[in-house]
């Protein structure tokens, strides 16, 4: 399958994204410019992490208004897989593709240390090579994961099971102290209603060997090249 | 002389100066012409107090690509075609004026010099000293530059793989914030800081040029400053997105054979980039102010020349092939424009719309006078090295307590609270993270590693410059050797107060020769560097302070090792000693003379043939997979070495070598001496056999200390101490000190 990697002045996980499909998972990949608009041939948009155009006013909140943008948008409506690592989740919160919003770290510091997330849901097109309940070690790297959504938001999330990931100790208990930046029910990960946008603050695919601390991320991207293929067995079947 | 010594003094130049500028150019230079000189002419751009002393170190190695100190930053061959770039940089003024943009600046400014050369930049390190954190005014600046530091270099998407901290009064007034930044190019990529032949044109790109940072090179980084809120506006502010997209731009713009030369605009702007390049290539530069896009409307071609406004770059294009090289920074969208032109006359020619307003051979601008002042030592230091240590009495408190509170001193504590506001792992190639010896990365596509360190104890130095730069050296190729990495190449950033002094003057020689010294015998050379030199306030210095920066390679990246203790009952083994030694010597300038009886005495000393054989031991246990873990003993001394081991593993070890004679008594310095050339590894016990052979084969000593075992730190009949103690004392240490425990 193929991948689409934005690219936005200031991103800075393209690179990443990049190898970790390509070198590490098998799958081709390609950039996208921010001022492109062609997304024809991919079966998975990648919004990655970075500080686009300076991320200045409220991240993500000039990437939105980018050319790219409304063909992520276009691709998206119909079914496309889209995930958002970082930087592409506020981008997704903000363009409205997912709910909600990222706000600053409760503490105020920026936070880059391992996480421990529990898996809420396995069915996913992002989550089914893991468990419900499983414990997957992951990196963060942000100053605005702060998750934030009303009452009434957050309540309709639990219960259409679009909440994917949360921050939990290594046991899988989710307590204050393993919230690292006071987002909401502990929210690390969520999914559109539809289910075929994932946005996420921690960053899967700088976990993707274990020489650079563990292979969880491949979790994730595995997961989507299933999902794909098993979507693409069923059209041709 | 018609010139008024407030003049002089606002450029730091001497009446001196000013008269040899009259009696080389033939003439007085107009004010234009003289800013140009005032900042040419400054320590901080022509080095006239440090180049003469620089000649000692040698740099002779088949692996440097470029000479030293003749481009932006050192080239280093790793082989396979590659080579890694470095340098390390103070923004030790700026950052004591205005801590955040001081510190986000200086990482803005050493991660251009690295791209300016074709490479991409890799990592990032820090080397910072504050006052004592009791004192609010170094809380406010040591949390400004953390968080300068981070968010800058957060947002470029490089990496901050490492640095060091220490705090003391000697830099109450005058903090140090050095940057390092590492790059990493294939050969044919490499550019050079060079104007290329006549008739090549200048384009500047990146930022527009405002009134900020002008005479910071000859202001703040050359003088010495009595009250600092004067010079805020001397400060410039930084743009870390434009700095990104000018990294990604200007790679891919050094990828066309149209871009001869490519500079950063650092201290003293456009007229030492300009200049610098075309000294580099022996031609002139003729520029005219008004094709420079500005933030400000006004400004005179004095403040356009010297403006240190931030993310510009100067890139020397060959003529008629401009618009392919613009083409890349459209796409980015960052600015670019025709500024002037390389001339045959060897002549810097400044021009506003057409109209001449300056001309200065190049060459006497890049040629400042050199000074060789009095070096005299302070009369006071003899007593202080020759101070009795032995008869020093024992702390009140027990070992155990002792130990703790040397956990949780600033000094020594954890750096986490640091290094998790930092991006470490953006680039994925991190494989040991802050917090270890030394960072190790991978190189992509190889089989390679880079190690990579930061070093300078003030302390040492003090008491003795020439052991404290060997010590500096050998600790830093210590760390890189503790991951089992082959040190390389050195990068130092030179911090000592005003060279006008005797004593001060003393210090920097002395200290570059016992690093020039520990660098040749170490066989890794010095490939660049920076001088910060002015350190002070009020007539009073820094610890001088050499902060070195170490490169080491490892062939297999995945044969490495970190501090942590592995499985229970691994042997711990002391590498370097025949015995635990309880030589009160030992504690000569140690964090623990300091900390428990606030004296800084003593003979700082290190053999450095010992040095060399057992950081070959170290890297050959590493390097054969025999050694399980590896650290280096420093600061605290053995018992804070073992301690900082048993926390990483989250795992105790029964320490029972037999004492030595001595160490009931002088129990402080057997645990917290800070003898050099000193490593703890843990091996399995079928493998101590083969320690023993390879210790033997390097003719180092060694000494069996005790296994790994339980989950307290047990020395001997001194101390018992749960690991859940230590950590908990190593981790609370800089949060406590900064009143915001957790």
């Amino acid at each position: 399958m193929e991948f689409g990697v934005i690219v936005f002045p200031g991103t800075w996980s393209d690179a990443d994204c990049f190898h970790a499909v390509t070198d590490r998972l098998g799958q081709r990949a390609r950039f996208l410019w921010h001022k492109d608009t062609d997304v024809s041939g991919i079966d998975c948009l990648i919004v990655p992490g970075g500080f686009s155009y300076g991320d200045y006013l409220r991240a993500g909140a000039i990437a939105r208004f980018s050319p790219v943008m409304r063909s992520v948008e276009r691709f998206a409506r119909n079914g496309g897989l889209v995930i958002g690592i970082c930087n592409g989740f506020q981008i997704l919160c903000e363009a409205g593709l997912l709910p909600g919003a990222l706000m600053r770290n409760d503490h105020l510091q920026f936070r880059c240390q391992w996480v421990s997330l529990r898996v809420e849901t396995e069915r996913t097109s992002f989550t089914s090579q893991c468990r419900r309940g499983d414990v997957l070690s992951i990196p963060i790297s942000h100053g605005e994961g702060s998750y934030y959504a009303d009452d009434a938001t957050l309540d309709s999330l639990e219960a259409n099971g679009q909440i994917v990931f949360r921050y939990c100790e290594e046991d899988g208990e989710v307590t204050p102290a393993s919230n690292p930046n006071g987002s909401r029910r502990a929210i690390a990960g969520i999914v559109s209603a539809e289910g075929n946008v994932l946005g996420m603050m921690p960053h899967p695919e700088r976990c993707c060997e274990d020489l650079m601390g563990g292979e969880d991320g491949l979790l994730i991207l595995r997961s989507i090249v299933e999902s794909h293929h098993r979507a693409s067995s069923v059209d041709s079947g | 002389m018609t010139i008024s010594q407030q003049t002089l003094d606002q450029l730091a130049l001497t009446s001196g100066e000013y008269e040899a500028i009259v009696e080389r150019l033939g003439r007085e230079p107009n004010p234009l012409e003289l800013g140009l000189f005032g900042s040419l002419w400054s320590e901080h751009c022509g080095y006239q107090h440090s180049k003469p002393l620089l000649g000692m170190f040698d740099a002779r190695s088949d692996r440097l690509l470029v000479a030293p100190g003749s481009e932006n930053a050192g080239v280093v061959d790793i082989g396979g075609g590659l080579a890694v770039v470095m340098k390390v940089e103070s923004h030790n003024h700026p950052s004591a004026i205005e801590p955040y943009e001081g510190a986000a600046t200086g990482v803005g400014g050493i991660v251009r010099d690295i791209f300016a050369m074709g490479a991409r930049p890799i990592a990032l390190l820090n080397s910072l000293r504050f006052g004592p954190l009791s004192d609010s005014r170094s809380r406010y600046l040591f949390q400004g530059v953390v968080a300068g530091i981070s968010g800058y270099g957060n947002c470029i998407g490089v990496p901050d793989v490492g640095g060091e901290v220490y705090f003391s009064p000697a830099y109450s007034g005058n903090p140090l914030v050095n940057a390092m930044c590492v790059g990493i190019l294939r050969h044919q990529d490499l550019r050079r800081a060079t104007a290329g032949a006549p008739g090549n044109l200048l384009m500047l790109v990146g930022a527009d040029t405002g009134r900020d940072g002008i005479h910071g090179a000859s202001g703040l980084a050359s003088r010495a400053f009595e009250d600092e809120r004067e010079l805020r506006p001397t400060v410039q502010v930084g743009n870390p997105f434009m700095e990104k997209s000018l990294i990604e731009a200007c790679l891919e713009a050094a990828e066309s054979d149209a871009v001869i030369g490519i500079q950063d605009l650092g201290a003293a702007g456009l007229t030492s980039a300009s200049v610098e390049a075309a000294a580099n290539a022996g031609v002139g530069i003729e520029i005219d102010v008004a094709r420079v896009p500005r933030r400000e409307s006004g400004m005179a071609p004095y403040e356009v020349m010297l403006s240190e406004s931030q993310e510009r770059m100067l890139i020397v294009v060959e003529r008629g092939r401009e618009d392919e090289v613009q083409a890349v920074f459209d796409r980015w969208d960052l600015r670019s424009d025709i500024i002037g032109k390389t001339t045959a006359d060897g002549i810097a020619r400044i021009l506003e719309d057409g109209e001449p307003r300056g001309e200065v051979p190049v060459r006497l601008l890049s040629d400042p006078p050199l000074y060789r002042p009095p070096s005299v030592e302070s009369p006071s230091l003899a007593a202080l090295r020759a101070a009795d240590l032995s008869a020093l009495p024992l702390p009140q408190s027990t070992p155990a307590e002792t130990l703790l509170r040397l956990l949780r001193s600033p000094n020594i504590a954890s750096r986490e609270w640091i290094f998790r506001q930092y991006d470490h792992h953006v680039q994925t190639n991190t494989v040991i993270a802050p917090g270890a010896d030394a960072a190790l990365l991978r190189i992509r596509g190889t089989s390679k590693g880079l190690a990579l360190s930061t070093d300078g104890n003030g302390r040492l130095c003090y008491l003795d410059p020439y052991a404290g730069g060997m010590i500096a050296v050998g600790e830093a190729t210590r760390n890189v050797s503790c991951v089992g990495a082959t040190p390389i190449a050195l990068t130092d950033c030179l911090n000592f107060g005003s060279p006008e002094r005797p004593e001060i003057y003393h210090q920097l020689e002395n200290a570059i020769a016992g690093m020039a010294e520990a660098s040749r015998r170490l066989r890794a050379p010095v490939v660049s560097g920076n001088v910060s030199l002015y350190n002070e306030t009020r007539g009073r210095g820094i610890y001088p302070t050499p902060v070195v920066g170490a490169l080491g390679i490892t062939e297999d990246v995945r044969a490495h090792a970190t501090p942590s203790f592995d499985s229970e009952g691994d042997v711990v083994v002391l590498l370097g000693r025949r015995s635990l030694e309880a030589d009160a010597a030992d504690l000569a300038g140690s964090e623990y003379l300091d900390l428990v009886h606030g004296r800084v005495e003593g003979q700082p000393r290190i053999d450095l043939d010992l040095e060399i054989a057992v950081q070959s031991a170290c890297r050959a246990l590493v390097s054969s997979g025999i050694a399980k873990s590896a650290h280096d003993c420093s600061d605290g001394g053995i018992a804070v070495a073992l301690a900082e081991c048993a926390i990483a593993g989250g795992v105790g070890a029964t320490i029972d070598a037999p004492p030595c004679e001595g160490a009931e008594r002088r129990w402080d310095a057997a645990l917290f001496g800070e003898g050099q050339s000193r490593i703890v590894v843990t091996v399995s016990p079928p493998d101590l056999a083969q320690l023993r052979d390879i210790c033997e084969s390097a003719s180092v000593a060694w000494l069996r200390l005790g296994e790994v075992f339980g989950a307290d730190l047990v020395i001997g009949n001194l101390l018992t101490v749960p690991v859940s103690r230590l950590a908990a004392a190593h981790r609370s240490g800089l949060p406590r000190a900064l009143g915001s425990l957790e």
